[in-house]
């Protein structure tokens, strides 16, 4: 078989972005949270907020260290394997995606440390206020990112003179048309993931019956916030939806599996795309409702994939089936936050121990969620890589041979397989260690001559058997 | 915008911060590939302690240079990852592994021989990687119309080989000087004892590099020899604080030896410089060539002018705090 680099080459770059997304989609949400707790102590004085405050800023330290360590990959992955689009776009994705590291570097040059160790040793105004520009860096490095990727989805303020994109406009090109809803969507799935995790943790927490008074607290709290967010989300989507149609068409056809272009486009539950066939061989509907979403009116016309060549064409089965994902568990999250809602009702919330259970496998939806989103839409713009300007073809690169990006690729996987597994399985140990009890937490605080690393900020131990090590 | 010449004043900060990275990262590359010869245990312990610290503000010149190149002289970053594209492999999977491994070896007891292993040899492929690109960037790049053509493995040649060596035995010394200011004891006198036997080594290596270079490379001989200029400057000053390290350890000095180390990487690279400038891009292209539009790296340049002095006095001020020496079974985890 011959081994194609350019489809090797996107396999590799879906996997390290996929696994490397995990990590920062996590960190944006808890980094608000921590904020949120932060405050809420430095008003009330409260201890229980304090102590979620620290237990989770442990677990923050460990997600952030592992965001990094697999974020370097990125940085390079542009330049091995899609160097022709490096080098032709790199007037205008070179200085924004620089930003995002400068950004990344100020915050945990100045504040990060702030946070994690200077409880107790800066007056708690100054670390509250570390806490919000952490939270406020995590936003302004996903606006970068973000920036960067909008513009490659409806690319704007440039144009391409020798095979070189350059900068026309600033202001035209990072605030390009599909970048205001894809950061509000993004940063949404941030908080519901941020979400999800802590109401999660503290189900479990209440189901083993630890830090009872805390936890109830903080799964509350959650709620409240899920039942915001989660109706916010569905609404939000639907704008990056209307977006996306009046941009990239195609990818809109794909998401509602249309082949022609007409009104009246049914909604489809289920359905089996046929590429070859262009047309679904079986298909669930509910008349004229996807013409209703996208259109606001019965009668709307949707186009069709059809409107493009064959060649020009998403992989329809994929982006619809991920889409499909996306929406479905986007609304089990809503019930599930209406069932919190209801649950209110006598106190029935920290007792119901089905709906904790439920709560515990809910934290892992949000993440599934967001990788099935960022399937749509960035297999939902293939062929394009600068969509409409620049294919995936023209940007990969030259000298690359299918053999090479093979070696990588399986490289790739086996030491993500070990960041990704030891990771995990670091952060069930602290979370299994669970709150510190005051007395341990001060031993904590004197320790001096402390690394400032981000993840020396967490206790737990590697194995069961250890005692406590923070004296170690 | 033409009051300033943009592209030198961004290879002023790619300079700066490439051999702020090679000093940084290099003296605890350098302690992964001494750690296997260690005495013992509790001074694997010292050696990882003495680093744990900074290591990964280390790295951050890493990232930012990755990140400055694209931004700043794009076609060097076009070129280079795809040429060195299984070397950029290795030494990304090196600096990972030892990166969790730095992590979780502090927290485990009975997985700690597996973290020592992922240290030390992803210490030492990251390092291999890194002295093969020096000798890559020597030999020059396949490049026709800005794009890479050569093949795959084009960068692995005994000239590269040599160069990734000479890069591991110079990282271990400075390692080596770096563990006698940081430690005492059993753990000094064994770093006292390897050093000339890694200065050795780097000088030989360099010896032989410097006369191989020409024969690899036609521009750098008669860059060097065609007239005597002001550029024999650097190895003339390389080679004193050769022998001032020699000098030093001979008397037991502490700090000396690491400044000494820091002068020989110092003038070597800038010897480097030299016999390249103004090539970024061997063997054809400029730093105006390789350039992205002036309107980009004025961009770019806002936001790194002023973060770069914060990140240096947050490095700074990190080293200031973990000053002195690291005890044997003291330790931060």
């Amino acid at each position: 078989m011959e081994l194609d680099p350019l489809l090797l080459s996107r396999m590799q770059f879906a996997f390290v972005v996929s696994f490397h997304a995990i990590f920062p989609v996590f960190t944006i949400g808890l980094a608000s949270y921590i904020a949120l707790l932060n405050g809420l102590f430095y008003k009330t004085e409260n201890p229980a907020w304090e102590r979620l405050a620290n237990f989770w800023t442990r677990v923050f330290a460990v997600v952030f260290g592992m965001g990094v360590v697999s974020g370097i990959v990125m940085s390079f992955q542009f330049g091995t394997n899609w160097s022709n689009f490096s080098l032709a776009a790199s007037n205008f994705l070179g200085p924004v995606l620089s930003y995002e590291v400068v950004t990344a570097f100020f915050l945990e040059a100045a504040f990060l440390g702030v946070l994690l160790f200077g409880r107790g040793k800066v007056p708690q105004g100054v670390h509250l206020f570390a806490a919000i520009m952490v939270a406020f860096g995590t936003f302004l490095s996903s606006f970068w990112i973000l920036a960067a990727n909008s513009w490659m989805q409806t690319p704007a303020g440039v144009e391409l003179i020798d095979n070189r994109f350059h900068v026309t406009s600033w202001m035209d090109a990072i605030f390009n048309p599909s970048f205001p809803w894809r950061f509000w969507h993004m940063v949404m799935a941030s908080f519901l993931t941020g979400g999800f995790v802590v109401a999660g943790v503290s189900a479990w927490y209440l189901l083993i019956g630890r830090d009872v008074d805390a936890n109830r607290r903080a799964l509350s709290m959650c709620l409240w916030l899920l039942l915001v967010l989660a109706p916010s989300q569905a609404v939000i989507g639907d704008f990056h939806g209307i977006n996306t149609l009046e941009h990239q068409p195609t990818k809109v056809a794909a998401m509602e599996g249309n082949w022609d272009t007409q009104s009246n486009v049914p909604l489809l539950l289920f359905a089996w795309p046929d590429q070859q066939a262009q047309e679904n061989r079986f298909e669930i509907g509910i008349p004229s409702l996807a013409s209703i979403i996208l259109t606001h009116e019965a009668a709307g016309e949707v186009p069709g994939v059809k409107e493009v060549p064959i060649a020009e064409q998403p992989p329809v089965w994929l982006v619809f089936w991920a889409f499909r994902v996306m929406v479905g568990l986007g609304l089990v999250m809503i019930a599930v936050s209406l069932v919190g809602l209801w649950l209110r009702r006598g106190g029935r919330l920290y007792h119901q121990r089905g709906f904790l259970q439920v709560l515990r496998v809910m934290t892992i939806t949000p993440f599934i969620a967001v990788l099935a989103g960022w399937v749509v839409t960035e297999t939902g713009r293939a062929p394009w890589l600068v969509y409409g300007m620049m294919t995936h073809a023209e940007g990969v690169t030259p000298s690359l041979t299918g053999g090479m990006a093979l070696f990588t690729l399986v490289g790739y996987v086996l030491v993500y397989a070990v960041v990704f597994w030891s990771g995990i399985y670091y952060l069930t140990r602290v979370v299994r260690q669970g709150m510190l009890p005051e007395e341990d937490r001060d031993t904590v605080e004197r320790a001096v001559h402390r690394p400032m690393r981000p993840m020396s900020a967490a206790h737990a131990t590697f194995e069961q058997d250890s005692a406590p090590t923070w004296r170690s | 915008m033409e009051m300033f010449d943009l592209s030198l004043i961004w290879a002023v900060i790619i300079g700066f911060g490439v051999i702020m990275y090679v000093l940084m990262d290099g003296f605890d590359l350098g302690l992964g590939i001494l750690y296997p010869f260690a005495p013992d245990e509790a001074a694997r312990d010292v050696m990882m302690n003495s680093v744990a610290p900074v290591w990964d503000g280390n790295e951050t010149w890493l990232v930012l240079g990755g990140a400055g190149l694209l931004g700043a002289f794009p076609l060097v970053y076009s070129v280079f990852l795809p040429a060195l594209y299984i070397g950029v492999f290795l030494m990304l999977a090196g600096l990972i592994f030892r990166g969790i491994a730095f992590e979780f070896r502090f927290k485990s007891r009975r997985s700690r021989h597996w973290w020592n292993r992922a240290f030390c040899w992803g210490s030492a492929i990251a390092s291999f990687s890194q002295g093969a690109v020096v000798g890559a960037y020597i030999q020059g790049f396949a490049v026709e119309d800005f794009v890479y053509v050569g093949g795959p493995l084009d960068w692995l040649t005994p000239f590269s080989v040599l160069t990734g060596i000479g890069l591991m035995i110079g990282y271990a010394l400075l390692g080596a000087t770096w563990l006698i200011l940081k430690s005492e004891g059993y753990v000094q006198a064994w770093a006292y004892k390897v050093v000339p036997a890694l200065l050795l080594g780097v000088l030989a290596v360099f010896g032989i590099i410097s006369l191989w270079t020409p024969f690899v490379n036609p521009d750098v001989w008669s860059r060097w020899f065609d007239r005597i200029q002001l550029i024999w400057v650097f190895p003339v000053l390389a080679l004193a604080c050769a022998f001032w390290l020699w000098r030093a350890v001979r008397q037991r000095q502490e700090g000396q030896p690491f400044i000494a180390t820091l002068g020989l990487y110092i003038f070597t690279y800038l010897g480097l410089v030299a016999s390249k400038w103004p090539v970024i891009v061997p063997p054809n292209y400029t730093i105006w060539d390789a350039a992205s539009a002036p309107e980009s790296q004025l961009f770019l340049l806002i936001g790194v002018l002023f973060v770069i002095p914060i990140v240096l006095a947050y490095t700074a001020w990190s080293y200031w705090v973990f000053r002195g020496k690291v005890k044997v079974g003291e330790g931060y985890h």
